[in-house]
């Protein structure tokens, strides 16, 4: 890792996948993706429905299996230890990961004892995320707003490395962007590296400083050949 | 050694917290099975003392039916909101996982056998001899059904068919553990506990050999997608 | 690479012909050799035939389980090891099967009845159910990876459980013991002389025959996920020829920076 093809010394890369092929069932979601994505980056992937983003995203994540090619995440051979790679990552995904029949409360406590975390850190979590009043609400019984709100709230209690969202800003009103972009910008802060898949590029644009388009289940410029453009300031082109 | 007795009390737990609110199984599954227990006597004809003779078996086919159902709804769980992709993102180690699932299927069952033998003791005319018998071949009996069941659980999880699966797939394993604590329960019964000895162990062996076979088996079952 | 379009290598014409060769001369040991049996007269003569193929079953299930756990093991983990188990398993349901009817075959000119729950017919019985489970799941498991490393653990699952039935089921009619049985009833009785050849022979003749079957089998198996190789080729170049739009700049309602153009 830290090495590329330009020799540019550089950031360490966090990712680096070159022919990922991910067949799922019968169905190859990836056909071939080479991507670099170095430390601190916030990548934006783009493309149409059916592209491969979430395939891409789950693969990052260690979620979707590597059918073909090579696989390296956070120096970890994706081959090899995908548990290792989970670890470091958070997922904000279209579901919760969540339980129907626990509480808010309940279900980001076990999600942050079950990431190692305390549960104090679950408490903080229904704060960030604005869901202090639903606190004691079921799963079953949240609206889809505050289920999009709660799936942020796991996000926030894992100690990530790597964080990975799929369409973060879908389904969210503007008080839970405002929330959302913090994270992001506080993520970008501890230098956390963030891969996020969006169709709202007006709202991910400014939060991205780097961009990949992605079309049948492929990266076209997902090689890092050049510096990565540094950081914008996260904070001026943020918040509504 | 001790974060691994956490992970198991923490899925147990988190198990036993959602089996507290929706009451599936004290709501659906042991009304299940005390008709099941019904049933039976209906297809047997209750004047003629036959039901007190093979009471233990009718109520450890009851028990079965009611394992499937509790084994197949701890795994629906997991499939709920992408409930299984937060535990393999977890760092749960994933024997803890099994072995809290099959705790929380087990503490399950013990509490449906104890409603459903007070049931058996008054609809069958059963009288209650060497408890201390019943109670320890039933709890080898139920660590073996939870145990293989949750193996046959995470192998069916997520296809399409499970619910027809899972009895095909779990039935024939567990035939032992049923032959088992309906003798034992025969034996006690008849008050003869030195007939009980060969089954006990049988059923000890099951479950100590499915635990094992779980503990090493659900990393491979849980890892892929 | 050679093209295969068939089930056929160089062992299977060598297998066949011993196979085929070998029963025939088992139908001659079995029916005219050997002597009716002084207590159940002819119907003894289905024990040539019963007794290998539920050696045989037995056999099949051992190397499924043998070529499961090679495939669980990081080290051996290889597709053929997956094929060989899920071949193996057929036969040996098949063999099961085929003891299970010939059992009840002789069951009924012996016993007088066609089932009856001696111990061995009952753990035939569930064995043969514990392993049409594994079938069935094999069946429902669409990805090829995630259906060789579930259906290797249910094989060995499976596999572990075979003792335990057994002896449960022993004791359970040992300790229950029927009236049924007829004097002379089990299926071992005192044999000798021809008898013991035409048996031995018998389970030579069903090695081959499994052999022959298991080795097309696998070819079969092979060739299939050959075949699902390349549908699945097809499929990944149909997928990468979706992102030629991308590649070219023309105008989309995504004006990505596209900087890589067509695939490096």
């Amino acid at each position: 890792m830290g090495r590329f093809q330009g020799g540019i010394p550089l950031q360490p890369l966090v990712a680096h996948l070159r022919s990922a092929v991910t067949v799922l069932g019968r169905y190859p979601a990836l056909a071939g993706v080479d991507l670099d994505v170095a430390e601190g980056e916030v990548v934006l992937l783009t493309g149409p429905n059916g592209a491969g983003k979430t395939t891409l995203l789950r693969l990052l994540a260690g979620l979707a299996p590597l059918t073909g090619g090579h696989a390296e995440v956070l120096g970890h051979d994706l081959r090899q230890d995908r548990r290792a790679v989970r670890r470091h990552v958070a997922v904000l995904g279209h579901e919760t990961f969540c339980y129907e029949d626990l509480t808010v409360r309940e279900n980001l406590r076990f999600h942050a004892r079950a990431a190692g975390g305390s549960v104090e850190s679950a408490d903080a979590a229904i704060e960030r995320v604005g869901l202090i009043r639903s606190a004691d609400t079921p799963h079953r019984l949240l609206s889809a707003g505050q289920r999009r709100r709660l799936a942020l709230g796991v996000v926030a209690t894992r100690p990530a490395r790597l964080l990975l969202l799929d369409e973060p800003h879908a389904g969210l009103d503007a008080a839970g962007r405002v929330v959302l972009d913090d994270l992001i910008g506080a993520a970008g802060a501890e230098g956390v590296t963030v891969v996020m898949a969006s169709h709202e590029l007006e709202r991910a644009r400014p939060l991205a400083t780097r961009e990949v388009a992605m079309a049948g289940g492929y990266a076209a410029s997902g090689v890092l050949d050049h510096e990565p453009r540094p950081a914008r300031s996260r904070t001026t082109g943020a918040l509504v | 050694m001790r974060r691994f007795a956490g992970s198991v009390l923490l899925v147990a737990g988190k198990d036993l917290r959602i089996e507290g609110r929706s009451r599936v199984t004290t709501n659906q599954v042991l009304p299940f099975a005390g008709l099941v227990l019904l049933l039976f006597a209906f297809a047997l004809d209750p004047d003629r003392g036959l039901l007190p003779r093979v009471a233990p078996g009718l109520f450890w086919v009851a028990v079965l039916l009611a394992a499937l159902l509790a084994v197949s709804r701890a795994f629906a769980v997991e499939a709920e909101n992408g409930a299984r992709d937060g535990l393999r993102l977890s760092v749960l180690d994933p024997a803890a996982v099994y072995l809290g699932k099959a705790a929380g299927v087990a503490a399950q069952l013990v509490a449906l056998e104890a409603v459903l033998a007070a049931g058996l003791f008054v609809l069958y005319d059963v009288d209650a001899h060497q408890v201390w018998l019943l109670a320890l071949s039933a709890g080898l009996a139920t660590a073996g059904l939870a145990a293989a069941g949750s193996v046959y659980g995470a192998l069916a999880a997520g296809l399409r068919v499970r619910e027809t699966l899972l009895p095909l797939l779990l039935l024939p394993v567990v035939a032992p553990v049923m032959l088992g604590a309906t003798r034992a329960w025969e034996a006690a019964l008849n008050g003869v506990p030195s007939d009980a000895w060969p089954w006990v162990q049988v059923m000890a062996a099951f479950a100590v050999m499915y635990t094992a076979l779980g503990v090493i088996a659900f990393g491979p079952l849980l890892e892929e997608s | 690479m050679k093209e295969t379009a068939t089930t056929r290598t160089w062992l299977t014409p060598v297998l066949g012909v011993l196979a085929l060769g070998s029963l025939a001369v088992l139908a001659v040991l079995g029916l005219w050799v050997a002597p009716p049996d002084a207590v159940q007269g002819d119907a003894q003569r289905l024990m040539y035939v019963h007794v290998p193929t539920a050696t045989l079953a037995y056999v099949a299930f051992g190397v499924t389980s043998l070529a499961s756990a090679l495939y669980l093991w990081r080290r051996t983990r290889a597709p053929r090891w997956d094929r060989l188990a899920a071949s193996s398993a057929e036969l040996g349901v098949v063999f099961t099967g085929l003891t299970l009817v010939l059992g009840m075959l002789w069951g009924r000119p012996v016993w007088g009845v066609y089932w009856t729950w001696d111990a061995r017919l009952v753990s035939t019985a569930v064995l043969f159910f514990l392993y049409l489970g594994y079938l069935a799941l094999r069946r429902v498991i669409v990805d090829p990876d995630a259906r060789a490393r579930r259906c290797a653990v249910a094989a060995l699952v499976a596999f572990a459980d075979i003792p335990i039935v057994h002896y449960s089921v022993e004791w359970w009619r040992s300790l229950h013991q029927d009236s049924t049985l007829l004097p002379g009833g089990r299926l071992d009785p005192e044999i000798s002389g021809d008898m013991l050849v035409a048996l031995l022979w018998g389970m030579v003749a069903f090695a081959l025959t499994y052999a022959y079957l298991l080795v097309r089998r696998c070819r079969l198996a092979a060739m299939e996920e050959g075949l699902e190789q390349r549908v699945l080729d097809v499929a990944v170049a149909e997928r990468r020829a979706e992102a030629a739009p991308v590649a070219a700049p023309v105008a989309t309602p995504v004006p990505a920076p596209v900087t890589g153009g067509g695939r490096a």
